[in-house]
């Protein structure tokens, strides 16, 4: 008997902690007022591009900091994750760093945002600025050592990400043309881990989404002497910038186009240009 | 329908002692017995199933980029390049076998040796002191030993030569997670081997090496190579330490230095972003992979069971 006992108190303890935390998960901190305004509630799943998902989690706190009962889960995984999981409808919403091309399925497309891609290099490395065609030359074997274009005598580590992409596609489409990415190239399958084999190999060259720049452990490089900033980029002079998209399988309704409306609005496009990426505006 | 043939058989044997046990406490031990019989069975076919419906999702999903791209293409392309609609594989199977092979070839004697230490050779405190080090080797994750290998041994070949991103950084840290499981398995082997083989051997006047060589280690041939065939499965299955420290260039490795893909990594590098024809290539690629480790798998035991028996018989 003493053993059930002590079952029973433990098992009304554990549900107690349980429903506390549940209660305190359920009011992230926002402010009174705020929650008395909102009438919105219900949750949105996301996932793909894991160039926009840091950005889709900023959005979707930004939301849920207006309309508290709202519950935003962000996914990573890739592009092709968010085309597939959206058509499948296994998310409200997809998110995608690509065009959408023929393969893939009829999906409604929004744009949020556009991305600059940067070159980037170790900031030992003293080069500060390459030609679109070295560039070009690099990334497809006929550059191999840093002397041929101002820098060290050392060999150039070329470290790119992986086929299919949605960074490596958009850096292919608009500076390597029709020539193939060399076989010797370092591949790393997301923005992070290239930046930590550039962050820690002084002969590394890559390259990364805007938003991942922020931290100074990279240096971006100028390209035919444009600087790789947001105000490059905006202007159209910087040459390297792509369209960052979300995606629904149907016209959206709802929590889901509340959601949208959010981002293609004012404020949302504020914070996307504060955090390194160039508004739709 | 053997089974249901065997319950009713268990029941008259067990009706005999019918003075200890009320009727009814015999039943509700019959239905326990029938109910963990039932449950064993349950199980045991589970995960034959579960193997099935893998093979059968790789196979329906890999299929067709055999049929498009051609089997012999498939398998003896140089070119990976979804993008451009070239899918050969060859370089992930160079870049497999070259890691595989180059990491098993230090790990076994180096393995073997550490086991025969920790079984016979050691004193008592050594060995209670390495064992459990060992033992906790062989849980660590793999994602640590690919951190340490990206941290610590990328940055010590980059030494040497090339970008430090290579098969012989790859070579390294599969050797110290191939490690733990030889030896543990091996040390275990050698020390089943009964204990009236050491003792005869030394009473005929043999050496400790002699015995050693001749005596324990043919007669822990078995385990022994189950220990490598473990080996062989970790080296050629692991992903994530490999992906973090071999580069993933998509080119046949030309030396040490040089980086390589193996075809683990080829599927786990790409799935993310993957549609259509790439998607269905890199299941080709997992089962290229199950038909490698199958065929591994067959050749080491084979070679460490006919070994086993030609000693046993002379």
């Amino acid at each position: 008997m003493a053993v059930k006992n002590r079952m029973r108190v433990i098992f009304l303890v554990s549900l107690l902690v349980l429903s506390l935390s549940l209660t305190a998960c359920g009011q992230p901190g926002t402010t009174p007022s705020n929650a008395a305004v909102s009438g919105l509630s219900g949750s949105i799943t996301l996932s793909g591009s894991n160039t926009v998902q840091p950005l889709a989690e900023i959005l979707a706190n930004a939301f849920t900091a207006l309309h508290p009962r709202v519950r935003i889960v962000v996914q990573g995984g890739g592009s092709s994750v968010g085309i597939k999981a959206v058509n499948d409808g296994t998310v409200d919403l997809g998110s995608s760093s690509r065009e959408l091309t023929a393969s893939d399925p009829k999906l409604v497309v929004f744009p949020l945002a556009r991305d600059g891609i940067a070159v980037i290099v170790n900031p030992q490395n003293p080069v500060n600025n390459l030609s679109k065609i070295q560039i070009r030359d690099i990334y497809s074997g006929k550059i191999t050592r840093w002397s041929q274009v101002n820098g060290t005598d050392q060999p150039v580590t070329v470290v790119a990400r992986e086929e299919g992409s949605g960074t490596r596609t958009a850096f292919e489409e608009m500076i390597m043309g029709d020539q193939p990415v060399t076989r010797g190239a370092i591949l790393q399958s997301s923005n992070g881990a290239l930046l930590q084999v550039v962050r820690a190999d002084v002969n590394a060259i890559g390259f990364i989404s805007f938003g991942f720049l922020a931290d100074k452990s990279v240096k971006g490089l100028s390209i035919d002497g444009v600087e790789a900033t947001l105000a490059n980029a905006r202007s159209g002079a910087y040459p390297v910038v792509r369209a960052l998209y979300f995606l629904t399988k149907t016209e959206p309704t709802g929590l889901v186009k509340d959601f949208l409306d959010f981002c293609a609005g004012p404020e949302a496009q504020k914070l996307i240009t504060s955090e390194g990426y160039v508004s739709v505006h | 329908m053997s089974q249901s043939t065997n319950i009713p058989q268990n029941q008259a044997g067990g009706n005999r002692p019918q003075i200890l046990s009320s009727a009814s406490h015999k039943q509700s031990r019959y239905a326990v017995n029938r109910m963990a019989k039932i449950a064993m069975i349950v199980c045991a076919s589970s995960s034959f199933l579960i193997l099935l419906v893998i093979i059968a999702f790789i196979f329906r999903e890999g299929l067709p980029a055999f049929i498009e791209v051609g089997f012999f293409q498939f398998l003896f392309g140089i070119d990976w390049s979804p993008s451009r609609g070239m899918f050969g594989i060859l370089p992930m199977i160079a870049g497999s076998l070259a890691v595989t092979i180059g990491s098993i070839a230090v790990a076994i004697p180096l393995g073997v040796a550490c086991a025969i230490l920790l079984a016979e050779i050691a004193p008592f405190k050594v060995r209670e002191a390495l064992r459990p080090a060992v033992e906790l080797l062989v849980g660590i994750p793999s994602v640590i030993y690919g951190l340490v290998g990206m941290l610590v041994i990328v940055p010590a070949v980059r030494q040497i030569g090339g970008t430090g991103y290579s098969v012989l950084a790859a070579c390294v840290v599969l050797i110290v997670m191939i490690l733990p499981t030889i030896i543990s398995i091996s040390e275990d082997s050698i020390r089943a081997v009964p204990r009236k083989y050491k003792e005869g051997s030394l009473s005929l006047g043999a050496t400790q090496w002699q015995t050693v060589w001749h005596v324990l280690i043919p007669a822990a041939r078995s385990g022994i190579g189950a220990s490598i065939v473990l080996g062989i499965g970790r080296a050629i299955g692991e992903t994530m330490a490999m992906i973090m420290v071999i580069g993933n260039a998509v080119m046949v490795p030309t030396s040490p230095l040089s980086p390589a893909r193996t075809l683990t990594g080829n599927i786990a590098v790409e799935i993310n972003y993957a549609t259509g024809l790439h998607a269905n290539a890199l299941f080709a690629t997992a089962i290229i992979l199950l038909a490698f480790i199958v065929i591994l798998n067959s050749i080491t035991m084979a070679l460490f069971k006919r070994g086993f028996r030609g000693q046993s018989e002379s």
